[in-house]
């Protein structure tokens, strides 16, 4: 798999602009988007009028309340810091992705005659114009190839440089704006408009321009600002609290204790988060086309996979030669091989390499056989070769034996060959096919002229390793359905042996969209993937719908996210990246919140220490004065932001153990740890402030 | 303390767990609609008053008609009170002639007792008539209590149903939770209470000649009737001034357990109904365990500090713990106990002066109450408060298991998150913003029976108490002015109905979602790591707002006492 370059968290190129965008992020209106910290920057602007205030005046502690001030103002710009680096890193990306959306020239065609066209500038194209690529060209705009075949370089969306072919009709005929046609020509129906073609979203997606808040992100900011509102609570009615004890608290130790209630820590952090969490996706070469579809593929009950490519490997394998009594398993490696000598196919190739590894048969050269082969038809299906005046013929069980009883319409003839007296033979040769589909096989007959041989045993070649996938998935709470076309016993076959949870047999695009809105009417969430034009409603109803890149154009528009590599298995890691998303939010809030036991043993008894000396026992941290507690419980709020940008930019790992412990480690690394660290922390920064003098 | 002060709590804590399941399988069935053994004589009764209301149990509400019926039976319910209590002198039943109660304190009166919350500004024997009391204040000790219990169960259907729009009907609830719960409960109870000696009658009071030869009067009334209801549906407001202190009020040590007892009896078993309706019992025992741990907890502070006393008598040659405002015939462990069951449950009963408690013993009431009274909590109120927490608590361990968070199968989503938020700041809203307006007040200050920290404690329980609807007083503040009357009243309507308003919204959106089932990637509610969940979040969220405010008050006090200083 290849992987869009990313640049790593401590890129120059990154963190130096950020700093810059730290300070442009000022602007109210970009603060406004994220409520935590529009409040910590509105009361920074009030200790901010009031330390002026006491500097012209020359009263009050003022080298006290410049060092509060700055760590306030520092704690919004590390906000904003963090949120720059993640989108940074989003933007070294769609740096170079806009690099390839160079100015095109496109040959628009008038008509279906390929040398009328008219050079119009890509961007002058409309949806539904046609237009006409040749070799050496740059498809100037998203499409689907109406007619010709050509391969196509599309390294500038998914970073592989081996060519792809792309044809009119079937599954293979998107093409994207801004990839080159290596060779041949393509006829180009336009379906997307200029400045909304897959580029340019993908150019926006990545730069988090088009970020909206995730139905999950708006109920974290509600949680997190009905926070802020009670210790506004909490800290507003402190002053009468202490009037009544004849004290006086000063505003800005009120807005200290205020900063460092408050869930800074988590509300700096999550937008960087949200962003991070898309950057994972687009480093995977997945494009989401909305956050929501990342925060659902969390949430994934049920995962629809096609057997063949994500679970098997893409081709079935002769595995095994079954035959015919009276027939050597020799012999019938040999006319199989023969019937296979021309057979191109994968299929054909494995009966050609296992007659050679299991009999010892050295394949043959065609030619010098003087045989001619008889290709595969959809009528005959079957395929063979005739030398010598015979002829070997393999293909499907009921084709061949319609073939050795001579009836001309094998499609149509099951049942008139059924009804014939059925031979000794015959039977025995279905019993054989039978027991090979029920083991998950597929049988293909071989005759010669008409004389049953036996049986070529195909099989699925499962995966290496995606049993241990399907646990693994298991253990995470997710349910795998393999669709499959075969029949129901041959998919119950492969499906043990793979190891999933249920399948779907002889599917069609009909019965697959049923069975989404079953598991939906059940109130799960189906994620499922695919590429041809029949995927489309599926992959539409489906609430996580991955579209392969390689796919149609009606595919890519169904689903809510578009694989680049076209792996069908990324699924899975599609729904990690969905997890782990959900989950360093959650850490990073049960970290935030489990801060402030600490800022309170902080900040209560120096703040009330001038009339109540009693309070100093619940200094525990032994701070040294009221002051340097104060000052390092602010710094600790405002470093922790980031030191622990790193971490939201990664994710909490997520570990498939079940639902039950991941919560328990979490809560143990993010809510004790939140509960202890700032008590380190703080007293940390005590020492350090007070070696240096500043309090 | 003492092993037999420890095996009282013990006795106490296991009579409560075995009423769970009996009282829980029968009040599951009374509110289903299922047939009970009381049927038979009550289901005409009831039958009756749907054909009158015209109204069935056939019939159900979407959320917003059974709140807008709700808010309006409880409009109706306070006129009628104010108005009783303002006519008091005119109206009949009133054979000690007691005048008319005054415009605040009337409606300091009327919101308390509609709003469960039972907050005496007044001393019952001396101010009220018979008919204010039986009709006005224990008819509304029991209608406060069974809309109580009826938004629990709505908010109960809303997690059991699958998917729908209605979460019952408000006038079937309560019917049903007085008819088939209360009453029944009560009529033993005073039965109980009469035969342990409670005076029940509707003659004036008793006049009595000393052996010193002196005259007093001496107030009786129909004292049992209430006492049952005052427990039961954690009302708390006590016929008598000094409450459940009085010896008419709780005779002996088997009056006293009976009282604790009624006051948690259906609030825990409402765990069980929860359990039993969303068809897994162990949900409910979990959510019961969070309140059980918070509730035990308690105990053991204020029982210790009880019985560690004060250091300063201690000084003096006086040991022991501490008995100042504690009645000899119940000692410091059943005091103490009394004292946590009425802040934990939303009763405010009092056997002992809460005020005269030490530093700590005090600090413990104060923190059950600003928690939300969630600890059992009031009849339905206790369940649909800690419900709230658990949104929160669901909701962020949701996301730290990489899952949208879900309770029960249903999501929790923005709406739910806005309710629950909503609902748990009016409580601060109202505890502290209300205290700090009167710390600074003069006249308001002036009502303060002690200077320094532990008159900020009076002043901070009074309003905690009146927004978390308990209705105890720390004894000492001065409560009948009109400062305090239209404050502490405003305090009880804001922590009921800004409460009730966003739990029922929280239904009602519940209700409508689909239920996702189960998988291994849903974290179990059912077990010791959602208990400890639970209590974390009830103690960080609902805790951490308070620090400040307490750190002036109990804790310093406490502080100060240490250090031998006084005021």
């Amino acid at each position: 798999m290849s992987q869009l370059k990313s640049a790593s968290i401590l890129d120059s190129r990154i963190l130096i602009p950020a700093v810059g965008a730290a300070f442009t992020k000022l602007n109210p209106r970009t603060l406004a988007r994220n409520p935590v910290m529009f409040v910590v920057a509105t009361v920074s602007v009030l200790t901010t009028v009031l330390f002026i205030r006491d500097l012209v005046a020359g009263s009050g502690n003022l080298g006290f309340s410049l060092q509060i001030n700055i760590w306030l103002w520092f704690t919004v710009l590390f906000a904003n810091f963090a949120e720059a680096v993640a989108e940074g890193r989003g933007k070294a990306q769609a740096d170079s992705l806009r690099k390839t959306r160079t100015e095109t020239q496109a040959k628009l065609l008038a008509g279906t005659d390929r040398s009328q066209y008219k050079m119009v500038p890509g961007t002058s194209l409309k949806v539904n114009d046609v237009v006409l690529v040749e070799a050496g060209e740059i498809i100037p705009s998203d499409g689907e190839v109406i007619e010709g075949v050509a391969s196509v370089n599309e390294a500038a969306i998914t970073g592989e440089s081996a060519p792809v072919i792309r044809e009119s009709g079937g599954d293979r005929s998107a093409v994207t704006g801004g990839t080159q046609v290596l060779s041949d020509w393509i006829r180009v129906r336009i379906t997307a408009a200029a400045g909304s073609t897959f580029l340019d979203r993908m150019i926006s997606l990545v730069e988090g321009a088009e970020r909206q808040k995730t139905p999950n992100e708006i109920a974290l900011n509600i949680l997190l600002a009905g926070m802020t509102l009670i210790f506004v609570l909490a800290t507003a009615t402190i002053p009468s609290f202490a009037a009544y004890a004849g004290g006086s608290i000063p505003i800005i130790v009120l807005v200290a204790l205020f900063v460092t209630l408050i869930p800074t820590t988590i509300g700096a952090l999550l937008s960087a988060i949200g962003i991070a969490g898309m950057d994972r996706l687009v480093r995977f070469n997945v494009l989401a086309m909305s956050g929501r579809a990342v925060e659902a593929a969390g949430d994934v009950d049920t995962l629809l996979l096609d057997k063949t490519g994500t679970i098997t490997l893409g081709n079935r394998q002769a595995t095994e030669f079954r035959p015919a009594r009276g027939v050597t398993a020799q012999d019938l490696a040999d006319a199989a091989q023969l019937a296979s000598l021309a057979d191109e196919t994968p299929e054909g190739r494995s009966v050609v390499v296992l007659a050679k590894e299991k009999y010892g048969i050295r394949a043959r050269d065609m030619q010098s056989l003087q045989a001619s082969f008889v290709p595969f038809t959809a009528q005959t299906r079957m395929s063979g070769v005739d030398l010598d005046g015979s002829s070997i013929r393999k293909g499907a069980v009921d084709a061949i034996l319609a073939y050795v009883s001579g009836d001309p319409m094998p499609a149509a003839g099951n049942v008139a060959v059924a009804q014939k007296a059925e031979t000794e033979e015959i039977r025995e040769l279905r019993g054989i096919a039978e027991d090979i589909a029920k083991a998950g096989g597929t049988p293909l007959a071989v005759a010669r002229d008409d004389k049953l041989l036996g049986v070529i045993q195909l099989k699925d070649i499962v995966k290496g390793g995606i049993r241990e996938r399907f646990a693994e998935l298991r253990r995470m709470g997710i349910r795998t359905v393999m669709i499959t076309g075969d029949n129901p016993m041959t998919a119950a076959a492969i499906a043990a042996e793979a190891g999933v949870d249920d399948f779907l047999a002889q599917a069609t695009p009909e019965n697959k969209l049923q069975l989404i809105r079953e598991e939906q009417a059940k109130g799960k969430l189906v994620a499922m993937c695919g590429d041809g034009t029949n995927d489309a409603p599926a992959l539409a109803q489906a609430d996580v719908g991955v579209a392969m890149n390689t796919g149609t154009v009606a595919a890519r528009e169904a689903g809510n996210m578009v694989d680049l590599d076209s792996d069908p298995t990324k699924l899975i890691e599609i729904v990690e990246i969905g997890k782990q998303l959900l989950m360093t939010r959650g850490a990073l809030t049960t970290f935030s919140i489990a801060n402030d036991i600490a800022k309170y043993f902080a900040i209560i008894p120096a703040m009330f220490l001038a009339f109540y000396p009693q309070l100093g026992v619940l200094n525990i941290m032994g701070l040294a004065t009221p002051e340097s507690a104060i000052l390092s419980a602010i710094i600790f709020n405002a470093l922790i932001i980031i030191a622990l940008i790193p971490l939201s930019l990664k994710g909490v790992k997520y570990r498939a153990v079940g639902a039950g412990a991941l919560l328990s480690r979490n809560l143990l690394v993010y809510g004790l740890g939140g509960i202890i660290v700032p008590f380190i922390g703080i007293k940390a920064i005590d020492v350090v402030i007070t070696t240096l003098g500043l309090a | 303390m003492t092993l037999n002060g420890w095996l009282q709590i013990l006795v106490f804590c296991g009579i409560v767990l075995v009423l769970v399941k009996p009282l829980g399988a029968y009040m599951t069935r009374v509110f289903s609609g299922e047939r009970t053994f009381l049927s038979p004589l009550l289901v005409p009764i009831e039958r009756g008053l749907y054909a009158v209301a015209g109204t069935s149990e056939r019939e159900e509400q979407h959320w917003t008609s059974y709140a807008f019926a709700l808010l309006l039976f409880n409009l109706f319910g306070m006129l009628l009170l104010y108005a009783l209590l303002r006519f008091q002198d005119i109206l009949p039943l009133n054979p000690a002639g007691m005048a008319a109660v005054g415009p605040e304190l009337s409606f300091n009166t009327a919101a308390s007792f509609v709003a469960n919350t039972n907050w005496q500004n007044y001393g019952g024997e001396s101010t009220l008539s018979y008919l204010s009391q039986m009709a006005g204040l224990t008819v509304q000790n029991f209608l406060s209590a069974a809309t109580g219990m009826a938004i629990a169960v709505a908010l109960i259907r809303a997690f059991s149903r699958a998917s729908g729009k209605a979460i019952g009907n408000f006038w079937v609830d309560m019917t049903r939770a007085t008819l088939y719960v209360l009453l029944p409960a009560c009529i033993v109870l005073t039965l109980v209470y009469v035969w342990l000696g409670v005076p029940q009658t509707l003659s004036a009071s008793i006049e009595a000649t000393t052996l010193e030869g002196a005259r007093q009067t001496i107030a009786v009334g129909p004292v049992a009737s209430q006492l049952a209801i005052k427990m039961l549906g954690t009302n708390g407001g006590g016929f008598f001034n000094a409450n459940s202190a009085h010896p008419f009020e709780n005779p002996d040590a088997i009056s006293n357990l009976i009282q604790m007892v009624s006051i948690f009896a259906i609030g825990a078993a409402f765990t069980n109904v929860f359990g039993r309706m969303v068809g897994n019992q162990r949900q409910g025992w979990a959510v019961l365990a969070a309140m059980g741990f918070l509730f035990v907890a308690g105990v053991a502070v204020t029982y210790w500090a009880e019985a560690a006393g004060n250091p300063l008598m201690h000084a003096f040659g006086l040991e022991g713990g501490n008995m100042e405002g504690k009645e000899v015939r119940f000692g410091i462990s059943a005091s103490a106990l009394f004292a946590i069951v009425t802040t934990a449950a939303s009763c405010g009963a009092v056997n002992a002066m809460h005020g005269s408690f030490t530093a700590l013993g005090g600090l413990i009431p104060l923190i059950n109450m600003q928690l939300g009274e969630v600890i059992i909590g009031g009849v339905g109120a206790g369940f649909y408060g800690i419900v709230l927490f658990i949104i929160v608590a669901v909701f962020v361990a949701g996301l730290m298991v990489g899952r949208t968070p879900e309770y029960l199968g249903k999501k929790i989503e923005a709406k739910e998150m806005k309710m629950a938020i909503l609902a748990i700041l009016c409580l601060p809203l109202a505890m502290l913003i209300f205290t700090a307006v009167a710390t600074v007040l003069p006249s308001a200050v002036a009502s303060i029976g002690t200077a320094g920290p532990h008159g900020f404690s009076e002043i901070l329980y009074a309003y905690t108490s009146a927004a978390a609807n308990n209705g105890s007083a720390f004894g000492g503040l001065t409560g009948n002015t009109p400062w305090y009357n239209v404050t502490l009243g405003l305090a009880m309507l804001m922590g009921r109905f800004l409460v009730i308003i966003p739990a029922l919204a929280i239904a009602g959106s519940l209700v409508a979602k689909k239920t996702v089932p189960a998988s291994a990637g849903t974290f179990p509610t059912d077990g010791p790591l959602f208990v400890g969940l639970l209590v974390g979040t009830i103690l960080i969220v609902g805790g951490l707002t308070f620090m400040p405010a307490l750190a002036l008050g109990p804790v310093v006090e406490h502080l100060v006492m240490i250090a031998g200083q006084t005021f």
